[in-house]
């Protein structure tokens, strides 16, 4: 029977390989979407130390942090083609994550309709249990954080601030737009979540990869929750500086 | 001992259910979970009530066959490696209320109360969990030299009972504990070789078809195992499926070509 299916496939010309047997339709099955969310988690997690090491540079000794941001941000922009490469990867790797965690989502929630009277605790911890959660909160974030820093909808009059050397005023844009606690506070609850959510996500990856076994996993696991915590406080630092004062503008 | 039990009572697949008090007087401390249960059931057959159903066989955690969800854990206990027959009421306190529950999950459909229908296992291991030998006298057992390392880890693997607690501990419900372990007990051995792709390939198709969730590496499927199959065979079974579904890909448009 098994033989058999296998052996005609050639026979009859592929028409009865089972789907999966095409390479684009891995997307189809269970462990190729997680895959899928591995590859795109695993991308975003890069950009966010990236992301983390460039914004830094406002913390450059000697007052030279204004200097190296503004010169940081603009050299990001130097060459249009580069960076419009950066940000549709982005945006496919953004989307694909989210469509594939939602679908995978939902077949997780139909593969038990009826919920235990009695739930206990196992081994889940709560960056695990709460990756939907805190990966929907995010789902907020990230566009008021575009609409913030980016676009400048929220706050057309960044626009305005330029440097000395005529560059957009970076610097002075996270300065002013940290000085409100509200907004702070809000980035500091959201970098709350993505580290917790990265926690979980990045020692996932190399389990889904296949890159696991009783040996490394407790390396992974700690490893995955060092790096959580060191993006959350670097990340915090810089509200948390301006709103303390060691950051201002002017440099002082 | 006694203790205060809310057990699952639910006619078929198809009808609701609901928990339902019971009493359990005069229990030995060393009576094991399936014992209490017996000695429930005796007194609800005296009073002429329908006895509460529940799989057992064996009774010595090797089978596989008994189940239960107690007090949201399947097997009761998730640090001790057992089964719900080796589960003795001295580990709980006297007086204590314990709900039980059947293993939920959309591929294992309730039969009566507690017994769930645990064949979506049989038709994934059906799919490809063998190897195909040739039949005949016996070889000799050191003609095929098989590392140390590979024999221990397949022999770890193959400790899988099939009971399903993985399933039932995941809050995806999903089996790939289960088909990891059936998968890797032969991925790992020299006669298992010739047909590890196509084995990969088509027991994972099998568990997705099933209706089981996808693992997102929570782990709570070897804390429950019975027999303390590490979540390792899924991230072996990750790694082999990627291998085998691009090998396969690649080979099939090698074919197509060639024609």
């Amino acid at each position: 029977m098994f033989f058999g299916r296998w052996t005609s496939t050639r026979a009859s010309g592929g028409g009865l390989r089972p789907p999966e047997m095409k390479l684009f339709a891995l997307a189809n099955t269970s462990i190729g979407k997680k895959w899928i969310v591995a590859i795109t988690g695993l991308a975003f997690v890069g950009f966010v130390i990236a992301h983390l090491l460039g914004n830094l540079q406002i913390f450059w000794p000697n007052h030279g942090g204004p200097e190296h941001l503004n010169a940081y941000a603009e050299h990001l922009h130097d060459w249009a083609p580069l960076l419009w490469i950066a940000r549709v990867l982005l945006i496919v790797f953004f989307v694909g994550h989210v469509y594939f965690t939602i679908l995978l989502y939902r077949e997780n929630r139909a593969a038990r309709p009826q919920k235990y009277a009695r739930p206990a605790k196992i081994s889940a911890s709560v960056p695990v249990m709460t990756m939907i959660v805190s990966g929907l909160i995010l789902l907020t974030f990230v566009p008021f954080h575009l609409a913030h820093f980016t676009w400048k909808i929220l706050r057309p009059e960044y626009r305005d601030f330029v440097d000395e050397a005529k560059r957009p005023d970076v610097y002075r844009m996270v300065v002013v737009g940290f000085s409100s606690w509200p907004i702070s506070i809000f980035y500091i609850v959201s970098m709350g979540l993505l580290c917790m959510h990265i926690s979980h996500g990045f020692s996932s990856v190399f389990q889904t990869f296949g890159i696991r076994n009783k040996l490394i996993a407790p390396v992974l696991d700690k490893g995955s929750y060092v790096l959580g915590w060191g993006l959350f406080l670097g990340n915090s630092l810089i509200p948390l500086s301006v709103l303390l004062g060691w950051v201002t503008w002017p440099a002082k | 001992m006694n203790f205060h039990l809310k057990i699952w009572r639910q006619r078929d697949a198809n009808s609701p259910g609901q928990l339902e008090d019971h009493e359990a007087k005069d229990i030995p401390a060393s009576a094991s979970f399936l014992e209490m249960l017996d000695i429930v059931n005796e007194g609800v057959t005296m009073r002429g009530e329908e006895p509460i159903a529940h799989d057992s066989d064996c009774r010595e955690g090797i089978c596989g066959t008994c189940s239960l969800t107690i007090n949201g854990v399947p097997h009761g206990n998730n640090k001790a490696g057992i089964a719900t027959c080796q589960l003795h009421m001295r580990t709980f306190q006297d007086g204590e209320t314990i709900y039980v529950e059947p293993f939920r999950a959309k591929a294992f459909p309730i039969v009566r109360d507690l017994i769930v229908d645990r064949s979506a296992f049989d038709r994934i291991i059906q799919a490809g969990g063998y190897v195909s030998v040739r039949t005949g006298s016996a070889p000799d057992a050191n003609a095929l030299p098989i590392p140390k390392q590979s024999a221990d880890l397949a022999m770890d693997a193959a400790a899988c009972i099939g009971c399903g607690a993985c399933v039932a501990a995941c809050p995806n419900s999903s089996a790939m504990l289960f088909t990891s372990a059936k998968m890797g007990q032969l991925s790992l051995l020299p006669q298992g070789q010739a047909e590890r792709g196509r084995r990969t390939l088509a027991m994972v198709r099998q568990m997705d078809a099933e209706g089981f969730g996808n693992c997102s590496n929570v782990y709570n499927c070897s804390a429950v195992c019975p027999k303390e199959i590490s979540a390792s065979f899924i991230a072996r079974m990750n790694r082999d499926y990627m291998l085998a579904s691009v090998q396969d890909g690649l080979s099939a448009n090698e074919v197509r070509s060639g024609e």
